[in-house]
């Protein structure tokens, strides 16, 4: 006779995992990511880094293109406001999320790390569309990328990134504070081991092989 | 402070001092401060990070009390290097990079260097692409609108116009999606006409919305024109006579809110704007308030150009059929070795334009938007120069905000419209 | 925009008022372009303006490298009565990079000049306020020229990866 069984739900694999760590019978590479994991070890911890994931005030700050897609996040259609997090804060010191939207040029670093370092902890960057990602469209002098000169929790790819892709950065942003960081897309689909790893001493074997040489950024 | 020639800028006095020099150019209002009953002056900086300078603008203010004396814009902060990246890329795909440039008139950069590059060529557009390219101008118009009337609307205090004005540029930005795939930057119009034609359904959700918006316009009406708040901060502000404003090459609607009826549609009609007829909103003034109420009205009178292009729109082709400048259809890849070839060389390469200068101006939702293309004969242009209006327009707001008051500085701001995409480029 | 011949008896006019202020003309696909020296460049806008054209639309910067004079300074002027447009060209050369500034004929040359001082180094004498007004203020180099390089960051492959900006903490 076969006994049907309930397919295992999230809840009940954590479960069986913790019984199994509480009896010391979990391997021990897996309860290395057990206890990775679960980096808000206490309770209180979690509950504060709960309610910090879900009143985030972001701060407003636009500076090109995807300004306007992010003025749309605010709108009625992608409202922010269903998650709690209209209260756009002016003043730095008000704000713990700060939405770099737009490409930064060299005379706005230092001014976006006057106001980064003005910000109280904690607090998150993410950064909005291509230009300040990586370059963006545009491969030239007058731009920096904001990894340069900041620490960004959240990439959001585009040129400009649609309101829900930027809603959907938020709210990954939103489950990393929480604890739940997202699985990077190696675990989603069971890609492991497939990371590009040269031994040590073929880098310049690889490359010599490649045409494109470090630097050569001219544009096609 | 004395320059040299040889472009290298050695300045021979510190920043400190030049300052102070340029400072002393604002004559004192009267003897120093502390005997009670005057005022010193006080250099205040707004920005570059703050709520309303729409943007990334610098403003010093100089300030006596709570009036402006003089205000300095110092802009630069969101320079992109547009038109240097622009000369190292083939012409089709200049045409992302300039449209990045004025980040709400997205259609026009591309529209102007178009034009300009179409100008070069000695290129004949199609008259269907024509109507479409003015379809999608116009309704980037009334969007860039909405945005200004949201966003002004904000600074001045009326927040709830914000999310009304959100939800028509929702519309207009599906139809948008419609028509290329992306909401902004949609590199739709391409050298020789539009990249693709309108797809089924467009005709109907685009007569929908012409349905609604004229009365979803007078609900904006509504919201301000008995606001006793609104109209005192508009009535009144921020006037600048006609003469000053031409002296001062300003151009679009600050120029027309003046009473100057200047509009390049109609004076020098462009991808056959001279087929419908329009009217152009004048002010008397030229306070706020008229500029707040010229680009309200340029609204409705957009909408009626999109009604009668879609109304006319014409058969034909949606670019042009010559194959050395556009792509050819992909149907045609299969069967003709011609198409193969130009196919090949306009991705790989790119068409070459031959030697020569044109400037290309049109009528953007902020004034002339002109494009100055200079080629040499290869596939990558020699220099672009994007003429933007805002940029122009920016050197009005020290006339503008003389002598008032700082809140009316924020509306005079608000109603300049100012896009520092365009203004940095 | 005025046809070759209307340009020619500009030029001529300009020519008889002074010798050596019209260099040259153009007229390319219905553009009317007049090659002035950049020494009397006052003269010739002043004579424009004259004629009608008294709206400054766009005041920018050219690179003609290779050839010399290798920066042009580009006036496009705009007659608003009969809807004219006529272009004046003055080229200079680096090592000379020196224009007489138009600001206190046409104010809305301000932000333009300051725009072609950044970008190409052209220096305006007379101009009220000559700073960069696109770069920082103590940026050095000037970015529209053709042989300053565009720059950027170099796109990052696995060899290159340790170059990667990704490692701020």
């Amino acid at each position: 006779m076969e006994i049907k069984r309930e397919p295992l739900t999230d809840l009940r694999v954590r479960q069986l995992k913790a019984r199994d760590m509480l009896r010391g019978n979990l391997p021990d590479e897996d309860l290395e990511r057990y206890v990775e994991e679960r980096v808000l070890t206490t309770t209180v911890d979690r509950a504060v880094a709960w309610a910090q994931g879900n009143s985030l005030y972001p701060l407003t700050f636009g500076l090109a293109c995807c300004a306007m897609e992010q003025i749309h996040i605010v709108a009625a259609r992608v409202d922010i406001a269903r998650f709690g997090f209209e209260a756009f804060r002016a003043s730095p010191r008000q704000a713990d999320l700060i939405i770099l939207s737009g490409r930064v040029s060299i005379k706005m670093a230092p001014v976006i790390r006057r106001i980064w370092d003005q910000m109280l902890e904690p607090k998150w960057a993410i950064s909005m569309g291509a230009c300040c990602s990586s370059m963006g469209v545009f491969n030239n002098y007058a731009l920096v990328p904001a990894d340069k000169f900041m620490p960004i929790a959240v990439h959001v790819p585009g040129c400009p990134p649609r309101p829900e892709a930027l809603m959907h950065g938020i709210l990954k942003l939103r489950d990393k504070i929480q604890g739940n960081a997202p699985d990077g897309w190696r675990e989603r689909y069971d890609a492991d081991g497939t990371e590009e790893v040269l031994p040590n001493g073929d880098a310049q074997a690889s490359a010599d092989i490649s045409i494109f040489k470090a630097g050569d950024t001219a544009g096609a | 402070m004395t320059l040299t020639g040889s472009g290298d800028t050695e300045p021979q006095t510190t920043l400190t001092e030049d300052y102070r020099k340029r400072e002393e150019s604002i004559t004192l209002s009267s003897s120093p401060a502390g005997t009670g009953e005057t005022h010193e002056l006080l250099t205040l900086n707004i920005g570059p990070h703050h709520p309303s300078t729409h943007g990334v603008l610098r403003l010093l203010a100089t300030l006596e009390g709570e009036v402006v004396r003089d205000i300095k814009p110092i802009v630069g902060y969101v320079h992109t290097g547009i038109e240097k990246t622009a000369e190292d890329k083939a012409y089709w795909k200049v045409i992302p990079v300039v449209e990045r440039m004025d980040y709400l008139g997205y259609y026009f950069n591309a529209m102007a260097f178009c034009g300009a590059v179409e100008t070069l060529l000695g290129l004949e557009v199609p008259l269907r692409a024509q109507y479409l390219r003015v379809i999608h101008l116009e309704l980037n118009r009334i969007a860039s609108h909405l945005v200004w009337l949201g966003t002004s609307a904000l600074d001045i205090g009326a927040i709830s116009m914000f999310w009304y004005c959100f939800r028509e540029r929702e519309l207009i930005l599906d139809l948008f999606e419609m028509s290329s795939g992306q909401r902004m930057h949609t590199r739709y119009f391409q050298v020789g006409g539009v990249m693709e034609d309108i797809p089924r359904g467009f005709e109907e959700k685009l007569r929908q919305f012409l349905k609604i918006m004229p009365p979803r316009a007078d609900q904006y009406a509504d919201l301000f024109e008995k606001n006793q708040i609104l109209l005192e901060r508009l009535r009144g502000t921020g006037i600048v006579d006609r003469q000053t404003l031409i002296e001062l090459n300003v151009t679009g609607p600050l120029l027309r809110a003046a009473g100057d009826p200047w509009d390049l549609r109609k004076a020098h009609p462009y991808s056959s704007y001279d087929k419908f007829d329009f009217k152009i909103p004048v002010g008397t003034v030229g306070d706020n308030y008229d500029r707040f109420r010229v680009r309200h009205a340029e609204i409705y009178q957009s909408v009626k150009i999109i009604e009668q292009a879609i109304d006319g729109l014409p058969e034909g082709e949606h670019i042009t059929p010559d194959r050395k400048v556009a792509l050819p259809p992909r149907h045609e890849l299969a069967t003709s070795m011609e198409a193969l070839i130009h196919h090949f060389k306009l991705v790989t390469e790119g068409f070459r334009v031959p030697p020569g200068e044109a400037y290309y101006p049109i009528e953007g939702p902020r004034g002339e938007l002109g494009c100055f293309v200079r080629s040499d004969g290869s596939a990558k242009p020699a220099r672009v120069h994007m003429r933007d209006p805002s940029f122009v327009n920016l050197q009005a707001l020290a006339p503008m905000v003389k002598d008032s008051y700082i809140a009316d500085l924020i509306a005079t701001l608000a109603m300049l419209d100012p896009i520092l995409g365009g203004i940095d480029r | 925009m005025p046809d070759a011949t209307e340009l020619e008896l500009t030029a001529q006019e300009l020519r008889d008022a002074d010798s050596e202020s019209v260099l040259d003309t153009e007229f390319y696909r219905g553009r009317a372009v007049l090659v002035a020296n950049p020494t009397k460049i006052r003269a010739v806008l002043e004579h424009l303006r004259g004629k009608g054209y008294t709206f400054l639309a766009s005041l920018h910067g050219v690179d003609y490298y290779p050839d010399e004079p290798r920066l042009g300074v580009l006036y496009e002027m705009l007659d608003r009565t009969r809807v004219d447009r006529i272009a004046v060209k003055a080229r200079v050369s680096t090592d000379h990079a020196r224009i007489e500034s138009v600001v206190d004929m046409f104010p809305g040359a301000n932000f333009p000049e300051r725009e072609v001082y950044d970008m190409f180094g052209v220096v305006f004498d007379g101009h009220p306020d000559m700073r960069r007004i696109l770069m920082p203020e103590d940026y050095e180099g000037h970015p529209q020229r053709r042989d300053f390089p565009v720059g950027g960051e170099p796109v990052l492959f696995t060899y290159n990866e340790e170059q990667s900006y990704g490692k701020y903490v």
